[in-house]
């Protein structure tokens, strides 16, 4: 258990990311960054910036291009139906939410729990009603997702891959489109998370969110990083980040860019 | 999981042999085609083991939700279609059956009805129609659902989830296809038959109903029964497999599922008139 502990969340070295729709296009070339247990990362790029391919390959969803990338001690290659536990380590939350539209929001939810721990949906029922109360979502609940609006459907997503209590959280862009009172609830409730909530059993959950726009998530706790260019670079806190003048950084921060420095910093 | 699809997957990469520039010849274009159709056997015969493979190694998974998948499915494509099979099998008995039953009387040669009523219906016409119903009724469905659900990133999000998108999404369509097709083959015969000596006998022709069921029942024997539901199973499998394998062979757009799904049908109506000559061969050597 204390090994375990001590392992990465996530570890990646000299990795390449090839794109999700076809791996020969390589989004982003010698990625080295190492996650820590209870670390909050945000990582920030512009659209087509490679974030979503990104975020797949830190989920195990497709192996890199190049180097080596392992989840809690374990190569992402090797990621099979032997290592099923190791993999349900890990929640994705799909920017859009990407539910089964054919499922009602307490289906989608109860699904992954249903199917690995073999349950009727009325035996499941109790730890996705207490799940749907967390998340505020009982009153629509029994509806289908194509009836709510962005804001439920992408917290019914974050429902579903919490479900199964993983211990490392990945993001893609979780907050794009939403309102305000969502948007507030969101940064509260993964602030929760990352501290250790009561879902999870007070441990601290390691949480990745990509964003393309870094203004929201203004914390000293949190740790940044940049995608740009096919380049991965880190940032580091928020301090560090906000004093970047790096062009990208600028206008995901919506800040004025000093364009002296920008200019030799681009050069 | 997702190796399973890429295993399959990797193999239907046509796309490049589709674009490859070639000289304008007849001889590269019937090459270029020749290679593409390999190319998709190729990819249909790993997908159909793969999916073989999975229902043999997970029948004991997750069972409360693939159980009631299968029932579905087999709801859909079987008792669902039993009103449109009831009439095509009606038509069938009242304008086919009724008048090879008349001709056959005037010719005075009844003597021939069983075992051309076994050879026509039983063994050929009633398993191809059953199965050219559910490819287009329930098939052209299965690419359209499989095809948007790629398009909108479920598999994806499936595998997110630790579910094989084989056994959740194909499996429960391709048992609910084999016990569909053979089902509704049954009742199609049967419905058919009756219906056909209606026709009969409501044209005085000189042939009591006992004498007509004992000469198909005389005409039958066990490998008919065994050979029909093989058979019919084998095309409820392969019309699944063909109509899935296109739904999610490759990530798709939404533009791109009506073209897949009429390329789906074609390759599924090819695919039943090649499992029905493997078993008219059958029929032949036993």
């Amino acid at each position: 258990m204390s090994e375990n502990q001590n392992l990465s969340a996530i570890e990646m070295r000299e990795v390449g990311v090839g794109a999700m729709r076809d791996t020969s296009f390589v989004v982003l070339e010698d990625v080295d960054w190492s996650v820590a247990p209870g670390e909050f990362w945000t990582i920030g790029g512009q659209q087509y910036s490679g974030k979503s391919d990104f975020l797949m390959l830190a989920a195990g969803l497709m192996a890199p291009v190049k180097g080596e990338c392992k989840l809690f001690g374990t190569d992402t290659r090797t990621f099979g139906e032997a290592k099923l536990a190791e993999r349900l380590r890990v929640g994705l939350v799909f920017a859009g939410g990407q539910l089964f539209n054919q499922l009602t929001l307490r289906e989608n939810v109860a699904l992954p729990l249903q199917y690995h721990h073999d349950l009727p949906s009325a035996a499941a029922g109790q730890e996705v009603q207490a799940l749907l109360e967390l998340l505020e979502l009982t009153p629509l609940a029994d509806v289908t997702p194509r009836h709510v609006s962005d804001n439920w459907r992408q917290r019914a997503a974050l429902a579903r891959a919490l479900v199964l209590k993983p211990k490392l959280l990945l993001l893609d862009n979780p907050l794009a489109g939403l309102g305000a009172r969502h948007l507030h609830w969101w940064l509260r409730f993964l602030d929760q998370l990352s501290q250790g909530h009561d879902w999870c059993d007070g441990q601290p959950m390691t949480v990745v969110v990509t964003t393309d726009d870094l203004r929201p998530w203004r914390n000293p706790k949190r740790k940044f990083a940049l995608l740009r260019d096919k380049r991965f670079f880190l940032l580091g806190s928020w301090d560090e980040a906000e004093s970047a003048n790096d062009p990208v950084v600028r206008e995901l921060l919506a800040a004025p860019l000093e364009l002296s420095s920008a200019s030799s910093s681009s050069s | 999981m997702r190796e399973n699809l890429a295993r399959a997957f990797i193999l239907t990469d046509t796309q490049f042999f589709r674009r490859a520039p070639l000289p304008k010849s007849y001889t590269d274009f019937l090459g270029r085609k020749l290679f593409l159709c390999l190319l998709t056997l190729q990819g249909l015969a790993a997908f159909a083991l793969i999916t073989l493979g999975v229902i043999l190694r997970k029948s004991r998974i997750a069972r409360s939700v693939v159980g009631p998948r299968i029932r579905q499915e087999i709801a859909r494509a079987g008792v669902a279609l039993l009103p449109m099979f009831l009439f095509v099998a009606l038509a069938l008995g009242f304008l086919v059956i009724g008048q090879t039953v008349s001709a056959l009387a005037r010719v005075g040669a009844t003597g021939y009805l069983g075992s051309t009523m076994v050879i026509v219906v039983v063994r050929e016409l009633g398993p191809l129609l059953a199965a050219m119903l559910v490819l287009a009724r329930v098939g052209t469905a299965h690419v359209i659902e499989l095809g948007t659900a790629r398009a909108l990133g479920e598999v994806e999000a499936l595998e997110a989830l630790g579910i094989d998108p084989v056994h959740y999404l194909i499996v429960p369509r391709v048992i609910g296809m084999a016990v569909g097709v053979f089902a509704l083959t049954v009742y199609l015969i049967i419905v058919a038959l009756a219906s056909g000596y209606l026709f009969a006998f409501l044209q005085d022709v000189p042939l009591a109903p006992g004498d007509y069921f004992k000469q198909i029942a005389d005409a039958l024997n066990w490998l008919d029964f065994v050979l029909l539901a093989l058979k019919t199973m084998a095309f409820g499998f392969f019309i699944a497999i063909v109509t899935c394998y296109h739904g999610l062979a490759q990530p798709l757009r939404l533009e791109d599922v009506s073209r897949v799904a009429v390329r789906a049908v074609s390759q599924g109506v090819i695919v039943c008139v090649l499992i029905d000559a493997l078993f008219i061969g059958l029929y032949l050597l036993t």
